[in-house]
C-alpha cells in the first residue's frame, strides 16, 4: 500500500539533510509503529508523506497504492485517502470547528467525483462521531484549536480523521498530552478505524499506547533511517532497554 | 456555515483575473464637454434643474475648490490627475432622474440584474429575495430608480435621489446639507460640492424605524466619467435606519475618479448604521486601470445617545482614500467603526477612521482588519480624539493586519490626542502572515490551496463580517474570496 524506497529528503531552505536513506513499507490493514529517539526524524518523515513543501526530496520515491505521490500537493494527497494526526495541530482563529470539518469532508468529496453532504447528513456523522470520542458538542462550535487543551486538541484530530475515513493515518504522538481514561478513548477510536484496506502509522514514544492499538510491525528510525524492524516484541524491548542497544548494533 | 462555501464556490467559478463586475453596458447618453469650468457647473444644475440657492451653493465650493491644494498625507501614489479630462456629467439618454420601473431603459434593468441588485420589485415580492431591501440604483451621473418608494412613505421615510430631494424638500437639503461635511471641508469635498451629480437622501422622522434596509448601487458606466455622488442621511430623535451602498465600475485601461461625500446625522436617540461593499474595478494585474476613490464620509452624533455605525468592506479601486468618521457631539453617544480592507495586485489603500469626542461619556470602537497580497501596499490611518469636556470617554482600538505573500505591504499609522484625563484608551494591534502551518494543515485535510485562504481569511476578518446585515455578508465573503484570486502560486 504504502512503500517508501531510498528516500532522501532536506529542508528546502538550508538543504539539510534529514531523512538519509529511508524504506519502509505498509501493507494494507497493517498497524506500524515507528518509534525513535527525539529528533531522529519521525515527524519530518509524516510531513513528507503528507506533503508539506518546507521539505525537497532530493532521491528515492514514496508510492501509494502503486503510485507515486511526489508531485501532489497536501490536498490532492488527502484526497486520494493520507491523514496525518498532527503532534502539535494548528489554530484556525474565526473558523468554528464544525465549518472546517464541512468544508474539509466536501472538499474531499469533490476531489473523488462524490456528492456533497447534505447538512442533516452531515450533522448525524459529526454527532456519531463526537459521541464516540466524547467531545462536547459545544466545543465545535469554537474555532478550531483556539484554546482546546493539549488533549482536546488531540481529539479533535482523531475526529476529523473518523469523519474523514482516511485509508492512511499517521498519528504523530497523538498520546503524548492524553490522559489516561483519554487514551483509552482516542485507541477505540483508532481501532473502531481498523480494517483490511487501511493502512495506520502510529509514531509514539511510548508502550502505553502500543498496548492498546497493538502493532503488527515496529521501527526504530535513528538519523533519518530505519535501522531495525521487528514485531510488538520490539517495542517492548524498546521500553525495557531504551535505543542504546539498537543503535549500537546498527552502527 | 454556507456562507464561507458560498465563498469557495465562487472562487472556484470564475477565472483569475476575472473582474466579475467588468462589463460594459451599450446605451445612449447624454453627456457635458470634458473638462471642469463655472459653465460645466450651471449646466449640471441645469440639468438638474436645481434653485437658484443651490447653484451658488455649488458656484461657491468651485471658486474654493479653484485655491485648494490636493493632498499628498496618504501613503498612495498616482500620476496627477488632469481634472479637465473628465466627463463631470453623463448620464442616459432621457432619463433625468427617478421614473417608474416601467420607464426605465430594459438594457439598464439587465445591466443591475447581472450586478446582482433586486430593482424588480415584482420580484422581491415573489419571494426571490428573502427580506426586503429598498434599493436607489446610480448610473453614473443620475439616480435611475428608487424602488419601495410608497411603503417608505407610509412610513413617513424619505428615500429618493438627492437630486429630487434639492426639489421637494429644499428646507431639508438647507438645514442638513454641508452641516457634517462643510464645503470647504478637503480638496475631494469640495470638488464634490460643485459638481456632485446624484445619490441618496434619506430622512426617517422622529420615532420610526425604518421598516426595511436601504441600499444604493453605484455604478460607473462611461469612460473618462467621474462619479461624484453625494449621499445624506437624517435620522431624527429616537429613529433608525440601516442603509447599505454598493459600487461596481466596468473594466478600462484609464483611471476613473470617484470622489463622494457621505454625510449623516443623528438626533437624540437614533441610530444609523452604514454599511459598505466597495468593489469598483481594481485595475488589471499590471496595475493598468482602476477607480481612484477619493471620498469623504462623515456622521455627526449630534443628538445625546445617539449612535452611528460604519461598516466596510474595501475590495475593489486602484486606490483608496477614505476615513468614515465619526463626530460624537452628544453626551453619551457612541461611533463605530468595523472595517475589512484587501488590497491585491497594484491596488493602494489608505483608510481608516476618525472618532472625535466632544460630549461627555462617548464612547467609540473601531475594529479594522487589512489584508494585503500580491504586491499592493495597505495603510490603517486612524485618529482618535479626546476633547476637554469628554468627560468619560471611551475608545476601543483594534487593527489587524494579515499578509499574503511577501511583496505587499501593511501599514498602521494611529493618532491619539487626549485632552481630557478621564479618558480611556485601548489600543491593540496584530501584524500576521497567513502561516504555513494554517495553509499545510487545512490543505492536508483536503482543502485546495486558494479554498485554504479563503477559509482562513475569512476566519481572520468574522467579527467584522458579523457587523454586516445577513445578505451582504454572504456577499461580502464571496468579494474577498475573489479579490484574493490569483493571489498564492
Ligand atoms: N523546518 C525545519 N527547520 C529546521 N530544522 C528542522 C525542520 N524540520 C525538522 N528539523 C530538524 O530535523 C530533525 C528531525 O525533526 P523531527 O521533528 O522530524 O524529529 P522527531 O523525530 O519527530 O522528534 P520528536 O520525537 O522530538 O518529535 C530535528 O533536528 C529538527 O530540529
Ligand atoms: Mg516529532
Amino acid at each position: 500500500m504504502l512503500e517508501i524506497k531510498n528516500l532522501h529528503a532536506r529542508i528546502a531552505e538550508d538543504g539539510t539533510e534529514i531523512i538519509r536513506g529511508l524504506n519502509l513499507t505498509v501493507k494494507p490493514g497493517e498497524i506500524a509503529a515507528i518509534m525513535g529517539p527525539n529528533g531522529s526524524g519521525k515527524s519530518t518523515l509524516s510531513y513528507i508523506l503528507s506533503g508539506r513543501e518546507d521539505y525537497e526530496v532530493t532521491e528515492g520515491d514514496i508510492t501509494y497504492n502503486g503510485e507515486s505521490i511526489l508531485e501532489l500537493d497536501p490536498a490532492e494527497r488527502a484526497s486520494k485517502g493520507i491523514f496525518l494526526a498532527f503532534q502539535y495541530p494548528v489554530e484556525i482563529p474565526g473558523v468554528a470547528t464544525m465549518q472546517f470539518l464541512k468544508v474539509a469532508m466536501n472538499e474531499q468529496r469533490k476531489a473523488r467525483g462524490e456528492d456533497e453532504l447534505t447538512t442533516p447528513d452531515f450533522m448525524r456523522r459529526v454527532k456519531e462521531a463526537a459521541e464516540q470520542l466524547k467531545i462536547d458538542p459545544a466545543m465545535l462550535r469554537r474555532p478550531l484549536n483556539v484554546g482546546f487543551s493539549g488533549g482536546e486538541k488531540k481529539r479533535a484530530e482523531i475526529l476529523q480523521m473518523a469523519l474523514l475515513e482516511p485509508t492512511l493515518c499517521i498519528l504523530d504522538e497523538t498520546d503524548s498530552g492524553l490522559d489516561i481514561d483519554a487514551l483509552k478513548i482516542v485507541a477505540d477510536g483508532v481501532n473502531a478505524l481498523r480494517s483490511p484496506d487501511r493502512a495506520v502509522i502510529v509514531i509514539t514514544h511510548y508502550q502505553r499506547l502500543l498496548d492498546y492499538i497493538v502493532p503488527d510491525t515496529v521501527h526504530v528510525l535513528y538519523k533519518g533511517q530505519i535501522i531495525r524492524s521487528g514485531d510488538k516484541e520490539l517495542a517492548q524491548e524498546l521500553e525495557a532497554n531504551g535505543y542504546a542497544d539498537v543503535i549500537e548494533t546498527a552502527a | 456555515m454556507p456562507a464561507v462555501q458560498e465563498t469557495i464556490d465562487q472562487v472556484r467559478g470564475i477565472d483569475i483575473d476575472q473582474y466579475k463586475y467588468g462589463f460594459e453596458t451599450v446605451i445612449e447618453v447624454d453627456k457635458a464637454p470634458k473638462g471642469l469650468s463655472e459653465d460645466i457647473i450651471r449646466f449640471i444644475s441645469a440639468k438638474k434643474q436645481e434653485p437658484d440657492w443651490m447653484l451658488e451653493w455649488r458656484l461657491d465650493a468651485y471658486k474654493r475648490w479653484l485655491t485648494m491644494e490636493e493632498p499628498t498625507w496618504a501613503r498612495v501614489e498616482y500620476p496627477k490627475i488632469d481634472f479637465n479630462d473628465i466627463y463631470y456629467y453623463a448620464a442616459p439618454k432621457n432619463v433625468t432622474g427617478p421614473v417608474s420601473l416601467d420607464e426605465v431603459d430594459p438594457e439598464l434593468l439587465r445591466t443591475y440584474e447581472k450586478l446582482g441588485i433586486p430593482l424588480r420589485e415584482q420580484e422581491i415580492l415573489a419571494g426571490v429575495q428573502t427580506s426586503k431591501v429598498a434599493v436607489d440604483a446610480v448610473f453614473d451621473s443620475v439616480s435611475v430608480v428608487t424602488t419601495f418608494k410608497k411603503e417608505l412613505q407610509k412610513a413617513g421615510v424619505i428615500f429618493m435621489s438627492i437630486s429630487e430631494a434639492i426639489r421637494e424638500h429644499p428646507e431639508l437639503i438647507k438645514q442638513y446639507l454641508g452641516s457634517v461635511v462643510p464645503t470647504t471641508d478637503n480638496y475631494y469635498a469640495t470638488l464634490n460640492a460643485a459638481v456632485f451629480t446624484d445619490g441618496s437622501f434619506v430622512f426617517v422622522p422622529k420615532g420610526v424605524r425604518c421598516p426595511m434596509e436601504l441600499s444604493t448601487y453605484f455604478r460607473i458606466n462611461e469612460k473618462n466619467t467621474g462619479q461624484f455622488e453625494r449621499t445624506l442621511i437624517i435620522c431624527e430623535e429616537g429613529a433608525y435606519v440601516s442603509y447599505l451602498e454598493g459600487c461596481t465600475a466596468p473594466q478600462r485601461d484609464e483611471n476613473q475618479l470617484h470622489a463622494a461625500v457621505v454625510e449623516l446625522v443623528a438626533l437624540d436617540d437614533a441610530e444609523i448604521k452604514y454599511s459598505t461593499v466597495q468593489n469598483w474595478f481594481p485595475g488589471d494585474k499590471e496595475g493598468k486601470g482602476g477607480i481612484y476613490n477619493f471620498v469623504t464620509k462623515r456622521g455627526d452624533c449630534r443628538g445625546a445617545r445617539s449612535k452611528i455605525s460604519w461598516t466596510q468592506v474595501e475590495t475593489g479601486s486602484a486606490i483608496t482614500w477614505k476615513y468614515p468618521s465619526c463626530i460624537l457631539r452628544g453626551d453619551d453617544s457612541r461611533g463605530e467603526f468595523y472595517s475589512i480592507a484587501v488590497s491585491n495586485g497594484h491596488q493602494q489603500i489608505d483608510s481608516g477612521t476618525k472618532m472625535i469626542h466632544l460630549g461627555k461619556n462617548t464612547s467609540s470602537r473601531i475594529i479594522s482588519k487589512g489584508i494585503s497580497a500580491g504586491v499592493s501596499q495597505n495603510t490603517y490611518r486612524g485618529q482618535v480624539s479626546i476633547h476637554r469636556r469628554a468627560e468619560n470617554s471611551r475608545n476601543f482600538t483594534n487593527c489587524d493586519s494579515l499578509l499574503i505573500g511577501d511583496k505587499c505591504g501593511a501599514h498602521t499609522v494611529p493618532y491619539i490626542e487626549v485632552k481630557n484625563q478621564s479618558a480611556q484608551i485601548e489600543h491593540e494591534a496584530t501584524t500576521s502572515k497567513i502561516s504555513d502551518d494554517q495553509k499545510f494543515y487545512a490543505m492536508q485535510r483536503g482543502i485546495p490551496e486558494e479554498e485554504a485562504i479563503a477559509l482562513i481569511v475569512n476566519g481572520f476578518v468574522k467579527d467584522v463580517i458579523q457587523q454586516l446585515p445577513m445578505e451582504f455578508a454572504v456577499e461580502a465573503q464571496k468579494l474577498i474570496g475573489i479579490s484574493l484570486e490569483g493571489s498564492v502560486g
